[in-house]
This record gives C-alpha cells, structure tokens and sequence, in this order.
C-alpha cells in the first residue's frame, strides 16, 4: 500500500537532518512527496498542486532552518493546511420558519444516496425532529423499495408515489406540511452528471420543492472525477453542502479536499458505517489525518503543545545540545512527557517505532516514574547537577531517603549516565541500541524516530509563538485524561496567518 | 502490439479449474448482447463513442500537436494520466518509458502516439478476457459478482443475464444480495426482464444458502449458469468478507462450480480500487474486473494500473443504462477512447 506521507516526510527528514540545512532542493523534495502523497489519496491534480504551493508559502526558507526538525514542521504545515482547506466556515444547520424544512439529496448512481437519506432521518429524529422521508427515485428499480425498508427500520415514515418524479417530490412535501413534520428528505435518482435529462429532473425538482439544503452525497472512494461531478451538481443545483458517503473504507478520501476547493461548500456529514446510526458531522481534522495517513501522530503533537511547558523544555533542549543535563532536566522532561498520557500509551500512538521499543512500552510502569523521582529527589542538588560525586555512603543515604535499595540507586545512577553518553552523539539516530533497564527504556522512549525528544518537543513549542503560557497549562497528569482533548484544540490553538 | 502475449498474465489467484476456453458461442455472445446478429463488428467504435467525453483529457497534449518540445509533451502527458485516475506509479513508469523510448517523432503526436503502444502493450499482458464457462454435462457454471457498495452488481448481473439467454445459455439469477434493502426486487425486475427464474431467501438471511438453493434448483431445472448476487461489502470488513469466502465455498460444491468471479468497479472510483482489486482478489480469486458507469465524465484509467500491478483482466465494462451497454472490454478501443490515438 501507499507509504503514509507522514513516514515519507520522516525519510526526507532524516536526510535534512544530516546535511543541517535545508535548501529550496529539499524543500521541492518534500513538497514532491506531498504532492504523490496526496493524489494517491485521490485528491484532484489541480488541487493538489495548489496545495502545495500554499504548503511552499507556509514552510519559508527561513522557517524551516531555524526549525530541529524540520521533517515535523513540515507535516504540521501539511496538516493545517488541510484543516484550513477542508474546515473552513462550516455549515450551522437551521430551520425554516415555516416547516418543514426541505433537503434535496442528489449525487451519482450508487454514491449511496437512499442510504443517507435515511441515515440523515435517523440523525434529525435523534436530535427531536419529526423528519418525512420522500423517494423520488423512480429511475432505480426497487429504490423507493430500500427506502421504504431503511424507513422502517429508522421509524421514519416514507413516501412516495408511482409516475412522475417531480410530482411526488412536490407531493411529498405536501403530505410533510399535511402531516406536520418539520423536516422533508427528498431522495431523488442517481445520475451521471452528463445525463441531461436526468439532471434536468432534479433540477426542476429543486425548483418546485425550493430545498433549503441541497447536499450532494459523494463516495469517499471517488477518483479524480469528483471535482467534474461536483462542479456539474453545483452549476445545476447551487449547492449548499456535501455529504461524504463510505468513510467506513480504507480509501484515503482526497476526493472531500477536491470537491471542497472547487464547489467551496462545506462536507457537512459523513457516513461512516453500514449501520443507519452511522452518520456523524464531518470533522475536518480527522479527515486531515486520515488523508494523510499519519494516525494519531498529530493527536500527540497536538498534546505536546498543549501540554508541555515550553520553558522547560526549551531549557532543557539548550542543556542538553551543551551536554550539561542533570538529573533534575532529567525529572522535568519526564513531568513534562507525563502529562502528555501514559508513557506507553504515547508511544504506540507514534509511528516508526520499532518492535522492541514497543515492547519495552508495555513494561514501562508509571510507578516507575514515581521511583525515579523519589531516588532524585534524595540527592543534593550538588548531586543532581553532578551524579559522579555520588559514592558508596551517598547511596545508601540516597536509598534509605528514597525507601527504594542501593541497586536500584546503582542501576539509575548507570543508566543516567549512559544516557547522558547517547544524548551527547545523538542525532545520528543511534537509538536502536538503547541500553535495557527501565532508564534506558524511558530513554529511548524519549528519542523518537531518527531525533530526540527534546529536539522535537522544543521544536514543537519553541518554533512558533502563542503556546499557551505555563500557567494555562494544566493538563491532567497521566492516564487516559489527557487524550480526550483532540475536540478541544480549537479553542487553544494559535494557527499562525495564512499564506493564501 | 498485441501480437506477443504474455504466457499467463491469467491471476494466479484464478480459483477455479483453468476451464477449456470454449471457443464457441458461449462466450463471445457475451460481447454482442441484442445487437449481435445485425452490427457485429459496431463494438469498438461504440465504446470509442461512448467515451468520447473522456478524450478531453489529453486534448491539451493533442492541442500542443507537432510543435511541441518533447519536455512540454511529457508533462501533459502526465497530467493527462494523472487526471485519468490512472496512479502515481503507473504514471510514472508510463511517463520513464516515454521519456526512454526513442522511436517515433519527437514532438507531442509522437509522444501521444508512444503512449498509446505503451497503454495497449500493459493491457495486452492480459490477453484472455473471455467469460469463462465450463461445458462439462451436469455443471452447473456459477459466475460470482463481487465489490464495494454501490458500484452496480445487481445492475450488471441482470444485464448479463439477458445478453448470456440470449447467448444461448439457460440462465438462473441467486439474489445473493440479502442485506441490502430491497435488493432481491431489484434483481427479481431483472428476471422478468430477462426472462429467467431466480431464487430469493429472506432479507437478512444467509446469501451462502440462498447461492446454495440456487445451484441445487438450477440443476434441477437444467440450467447451466448461476449468475449470482451478493451485497456490496467494503474490502476492509473482515467478518464480510469471510462471509463472501463461505459463499464461494458453498457455490462451488457439486454440481455447481464457480467458473467466474468478477470483481464489479465503478469507474469514478480513484486509487482504491486497487486495493479492493488486492483484497477481494486474495479473499475469493477474483478472475475478472467488470467497469462499469464508463458513460459519466470518469476514466477508470485505474484499470491500466489494476491489469499492470495485479494482472488482472478486465473483461466487461458498462458503457451506458440500457442492457445492451454492458460489452466486451476492448483493450485498443479503450485506449483509443482514453487517450484518442
């Protein structure tokens, strides 16, 4: 299958990484993977093309050099970007003052438009409205069938008339206001857009019902043809917003990018499984993730920035490229990754991990944290700055302050040390060969991919301004809390100008 | 071009008993539907026809004509195959052997022209398309049609149907289809159509049973060919798709044996059908793509990169609403169409 752009992204990282500055060669050479990325993902030529150019604008020269990691900035260029394109002004559903409320559904032959129909019902009854679906799908054999069965099955009420589409479309709106429901579904016959009668249908359709939404109902799986078929229903039918059906699939969904730029009508919904309750509002930035491949990736970056004390980490990042990082650096870096999530749980949220490390992950015990902390905290601060002073007396002195034993005092103490060793000849992506034992394990957790967690972190919060200062910053420590925070990055974030 | 083929570019996946071409009627009728007997050699200009919409694509490489430097005519080219949903890899590949290949004018003809011998080469790769049908007495031939939701099962089935009576096969319809609402009386419109018996369960019943109904009633009727239904299921749901591997199974049980599995795509469908063509391929051994909805704006250029990567043979392609429209794949009218030569 397609390489995630994110991993592609990586690998030319980590040949930026190397040569420490980044020229307008690698620059098109990331901005080329972007682009292959991205039509893999389906979306449209065109689209892509001025998506990257404005991910060029984004991602400056001057930006990218003064970044560590410049593969990541890159990918958080990408992913705004995307967020921008495919959010947008979203659309705030409303009613008619005089119900009911028409909806037009239209799309092409088996985009699965009588499913959304009744998925759409479903959603509005969850929501305490009276829906009325109308199958005006008289081209199908059987259509007004499904939608009869699917109505059932949602308790919706369906109506539908032999004859002339238009007519029972505008019947059916007759019998919604008759029966007072507040909202009218029309399903109309799935056509190609280059059918002329057909299209002509709907668009008389729309013309007698006056629809108050419009939506197209699009296959996510939908090729480069989406933009046509998009553009088409939009000239016939001014639409109003998109439905994106099969979501449920592997496919990376470009096409909500394509039709997004070309129609500039929001992805209102999207259907995301064969079960009538699976209809959710659109989410631009899970579509952003899913197109890109990368995951939870950006979940973590995202958490990172909200969470981690940029001061800190920046102050720790400085001592350690001086290899002058302490045993306290040390106890603040794992605060700063712990409030971030369990540590095992961050790190099978990041890609490019290999196998052992994942393994270790699964041994890594907050406990452990506590541990370290308690042994660290035993010491002088003479002790901390400096760990060689500590001798035979120090440690049992250490491990009876701590309730913890010499040996584990002894092991800390070592793999400190060695770790100082590693971070010191780091960026050459040394780190497959990080010393066992639970320091070492919290190491190389630390390291992710080809750099440092500390490069990265810093990176991450001392690249852009506006994180949140640290007093705004409390997080909740550990665990599953400090994940639920993906729908709330809205209000946090600082997204920097846009280059359009 | 097509002179050399392949020695087997038939999938190895190809479950089934490698069944004697037949070369007689059964299959080639296939092809010609109703319109056989008056027009037969109407087909490679109609498909040229029905496609004529997606020509414009390469109508910028055409426009730069003689004058063109061979730069400018690769690029467009590109963005031609790009926007005919043909892949990044295969156009890319397509696009190195053009640059590499020396022969023939320097200018955007030439390169068209390369373009065209290179398309139809890939394809030829595949050289058997035929429908394959097994004559062996007390056979029952069951051809399985799979894919996605919404790509047009039913729709082809029944259009097959007709075109396989009328090809003189004694043809029964398994509404396999037992999930989709209202599924079965789509397909039961269809038999009336084309005048042929069909076999239904209950609507959320087990399509293996009803598959299995349908063989045992086909031969005790005396017919010779199942087209069999099922529902549309995503390739990534791994409970549907051993579900299709059951149907399989049980279809294949004495008398009957599955001859055809035919993996249905949409044409508007972009780089993911190859891996629907990938999974369904490996879960059930499909032997055949049909394209269908090749009427609308849409390319189904992702084919080219399906028969190069999977070696995969598309066999049918739907080029149009009525039943007559389901026709034989062409490989050189297909190109021709595509790429306007």
């Amino acid at each position: 299958m397609f390489d995630a752009l994110s991993e592609r992204l990586e690998r030319v990282a980590g040949r930026l990484r190397s040569r420490g500055r980044i020229t307008d060669a690698d620059l098109d050479e990331a901005l080329g993977e972007i682009r292959t990325a991205l039509l893999d993902a389906d979306v449209e030529l065109g689209v892509a093309r001025h998506f990257v150019e404005a991910i060029r604008e984004r991602c400056s020269g001057e930006v990218l050099a003064k970044s560590l990691t410049p593969g990541q900035q890159v990918i958080k260029a990408v992913h705004e970007q995307l967020i921008d394109a495919l959010g947008g002004e979203t659309l705030r559903l409303t009613y008619a003052s005089r119900p009911p409320t028409v909806v037009l559904l239209a799309g092409l032959q088996g985009s699965g438009k009588t499913t959304a129909a009744a998925k759409l019902a479903l959603w509005w009854k969850q929501q305490g409205r009276n829906p009325l679906l109308v199958g005006a799908d008289l081209q199908r054999p059987a259509a007004v069938e499904q939608l009869r069965v699917l109505g059932a099955s949602a308790q919706v009420t369906v109506f539908s008339q032999p004859g002339d589409p238009v007519s029972t479309a505008v019947a059916g709106v007759d019998e919604a206001r008759r029966l007072g429901r507040d909202i009218c579904i029309i399903d109309t016959a799935g056509r190609l857009s280059i059918d002329d009668a057909l299209m002509d249908e709907v668009r008389r359709i729309s013309r007698r019902t006056e629809p108050h939404y419009t939506f197209l109902v699009i296959d996510a799986m939908t090729g480069q043809d989406a933009v046509a078929t998009a553009r088409a229903f939009h000239e016939t039918l001014a639409l109003d917003g998109v439905i994106l059906s099969k979501l449920d699939s592997d496919a990376r969904g470009g096409a909500a990018l394509s039709v997004k730029e070309v129609v500039g009508r929001p992805i209102v919904f999207a259907s995301t499984g064969e079960k009538l309750g699976d209809l959710d509002l659109f989410h631009p930035d899970r579509m952003a993730d899913r197109i890109l491949g990368m995951g939870d990736m950006l979940t973590l970056i995202e958490q990172a920035e909200r969470t981690m004390d940029q001061e800190v980490v920046a102050r720790s990042a400085d001592k350690l490229m001086s290899g002058r990082f302490t045993l306290d650096d040390f106890l603040d870096q794992l605060h700063q990754v712990q409030k971030m999530g369990s540590l095992g749980g961050i790190l099978r949220l990041m890609p490019g991990m290999s196998k052992e490390i994942r393994q270790a992950a699964d041994q890594i015990d907050d406990k452990q944290v506590s541990r370290i902390e308690a042994i660290v905290r035993s010491m002088t601060p003479g002790e901390r700055a400096d760990p060689v002073v500590v001798d035979g007396s120090r440690r049992v002195r250490i491990a009876r302050g701590s309730g913890t034993s010499t040996q584990e005092v002894n092991q800390l103490l070592k793999q400190f040390k060695e770790m100082q060793k590693m971070m010191r000849g780091m960026g050459s992506g040394a780190l497959a060969g990080a010393p066992g034992g639970r320091l070492g394990r919290l190491a190389a957790a630390r390291g992710l991919g080809g750099g440092s967690a500390e490069d990265s972190l810093a990176e991450m919060l001392g690249g852009r301004a506006g994180t949140a200062p640290k007093s705004e910053a409390r997080p909740p420590v550990g665990g599953a809390k400090g994940r639920g925070g993906r729908n709330k990055k809205k209000g946090g974030r600082v997204t920097p100008p846009k280059g359009r | 071009m097509t002179a050399e083929h392949a020695p087997s570019a038939q999938p190895t996946a190809a479950p089934t008993q490698p069944v004697a071409q037949p070369t007689a009627a059964p299959t080639q009728p296939v092809a010609q539907p109703t319109a056989a007997p008056t027009q037969p050699s109407a087909q490679p200009t109609a498909l040229r026809d029905r496609l004529g919409r997606t020509r414009g694509l390469f109508a910028p490489l055409r426009a730069l004509g003689g004058r063109a430097d061979r730069a400018a005519a690769l690029a467009a080219a590109e963005d031609a195959l790009l926007r005919a949903d043909v892949g990044v890899d295969t156009t890319n590949a397509l696009v190195a052997g053009l640059r590499q290949s020396q022969a023939g004018r320097d200018d955007a003809d030439g390169v068209l022209g390369a373009l065209g011998r290179q398309l139809v080469a890939i394809l030829a790769e595949n050289p058997d398309r035929s429908l394959r049908f097994d004559k062996e007495p007390g056979v029952v031939n069951v051809w399985l049609f799979v894919g996605v939701n919404g790509v047009g099962k039913t729709t082809t089935l029944g259009k097959l149907a007709l075109a396989q009576r009328i090809g003189g096969h004694s043809v029964l319809l398994a509404a396999g289809d037992t999930f989709r609402a209202a599924a079965a009386d789509q397909l039961a419109l269809w038999a009336e159509r084309a005048g042929t018996e069909i076999v239904r369960g209950a609507e959320g019943g087990d399509p293996s049973s009803v598959v299995f109904d349908a063989v045992q009633r086909a031969r005790a009727r005396g017919n010779d060919l199942v087209l069999a239904d099922t529902a549309g299921r995503l390739h990534t749901k791994v409970n549907l798709v051993d579900e299709l591997r059951k149907i399989r199974r049980v279809a294949d049980r004495e008398p009957g044996r599955v001859t055809e599995v035919l993996l249905v795509l949409d044409a508007t469908t972009g780089q993911n059908a190859l891996a629907q063509a990938r999974e369904f391929t490996e879960a059930v051994g499909v032997t055949g793509v049909v394209l269908t909805k090749l009427d609308g704006t849409a390319k189904g250029g992702v084919v080219i990169a399906i028969e190069r990567q999977l070696g995969l043979p598309v066999k049918l392609v739907g080029v149009g609403e009525g039943p007559e429209d389901m026709i034989a794949f062409d490989p050189e009218s297909f190109v021709d169409a595509l790429v306007g030569l």
